[in-house]
């Protein structure tokens, strides 16, 4: 370690941070473990996503704190702004089947994959540990070292377009290659041609189709929330009225076969077949 | 307050995303926790950064970031895909390589 000789740096100046950074630091990190524990814990992709957020948010926080009001600022619009929500859209698509299943294809690896956790964040922890990191430069004086007037973003700057400016390019040739790749991944060729009218309205008057409008929820039921079939002539209730979504998802309301108030069912349901 | 704090913060964000990789079955979910992992390595180039005094950590994170922008959309675009196709987002169900 004394070969790369920055623990002479180290103590050069501030060796630790102020009270405030401290007292700020010791109430977002238990924030940060505990939200990201919970995200990678909890049943739904949604909430692991908002947890996810909010770690992310927190850690700009941190940037912020540590001197680094450009990443900071940069972690906010790009992470949780542009990332999270690309997430979010996903989950949109992916919708009704973003529940987790719990069969294990391998046995015994959810203990394995625990035990593995622990012995790696231990490696890590004891790791840093030994490390000589008590101590710190702080970054007033390589701010002040460049032609930025002690300014942070300046000085990143500088260093982005001077010592860095290959690497900077390259980056870009990366971004437009993920999205050219997006695109030509999310591009679907079309396989037959496009069907006409003709050809749909003779589909719908197929026998077996269905050709009139599907019934809407709530018709002739108790209630008219989306998830509450209607009810047939007979009485009894049909999914067809409810979105297939929610049919897949188990949330149709059991509307239950009741008796209509004037004894009509007695009657009529022997000569009204049900669509479904 | 020592700053080395930070990084033991980062040490522990990327044990939990490296469990959430192993433990979760959802490609979404298996995706997050790479970003978690890929977030703290960030707040570790960040924080040694400041203990060493160079800007040189933050210019680090920033290329980090910009190579977790193209992965995500790259493999979010493929997630979808295979959902597409197969109807499902568990990395279980996709295993026609395995016979």
């Amino acid at each position: 370690m004394s070969q790369l000789g920055w623990q002479a740096v180290a103590v050069a100046s501030e060796a630790k941070t102020s009270t405030g950074e401290a007292v700020a630091f010791w109430i977002l990190a238990p924030l940060a473990v505990l939200a990201s524990l919970g995200m990678i814990m909890a049943k739904k992709a949604v909430h692991s996503a908002l947890l996810l957020a909010f770690v992310m948010l927190d850690l700009a926080i941190c940037y912020l704190m540590q001197s680094a009001p450009f990443f900071g600022v940069v972690q906010i619009v790009v992470y949780t702004g542009a990332i999270m929500m690309l997430f979010l859209f996903v989950l949109m698509i992916v919708g009704v089947d973003s529940s987790d299943s719990l069969i294990e294809t391998i046995r015994g690896q959810r203990w394995a994959a625990v035990l593995a956790g622990l012995g790696f964040g231990l490696l890590l922890v004891l790791g840093i540990g030994r490390a000589a990191l008590s101590g710190m430069a702080g970054l007033g004086g390589a701010n002040a070292s460049g032609r930025g007037n002690g300014s942070n973003v300046q000085q990143v700057a500088e260093l982005l377009f001077t010592k860095y400016v290959f690497a900077f390019e390259a980056t870009s040739a990366l971004l437009i290659t993920a999205a050219l790749a997006a695109m030509v991944l999310a591009h679907r060729e079309r396989t037959e041609p496009r069907a006409s009218q003709r050809v749909l309205a003779e589909e719908r008057f197929r026998p077996g189709a269905y050709p009139t409008p599907l019934p809407p929820p709530g018709v002739f039921a108790r209630h008219n929330a989306v998830g509450t079939p209607a009810l047939l002539p007979d009485g009894t209730p049909t999914e067809l009225s409810v979105p297939t979504e929610l049919v897949e998802r188990g949330d149709v309301e059991a509307v239950g076969t009741a008796p209509l108030p004037s004894g009509r069912r007695s009657e009529e349901s022997t000569e009204t077949e049900p669509v479904a | 307050m020592n700053p080395a704090n930070y990084v033991y913060l980062s040490a522990l964000l990327f044990t939990i995303g490296a469990a959430g990789v192993l433990l979760r079955r959802n490609a979404i979910v298996v995706f997050m926790s790479i970003e978690l992992m890929l977030n703290a390595t960030n707040l570790a180039f960040v924080a040694f950064a400041r203990i060493h005094g160079t800007v040189d950590g933050q210019v680090a994170a920033f290329f980090v970031m910009v190579v977790a922008a193209a992965e995500v959309v790259v493999g979010l675009s493929i997630i979808v895909m295979i959902f597409r196709t197969r109807r499902s987002a568990s990395v279980d169900d996709a295993n026609l390589l395995k016979y």
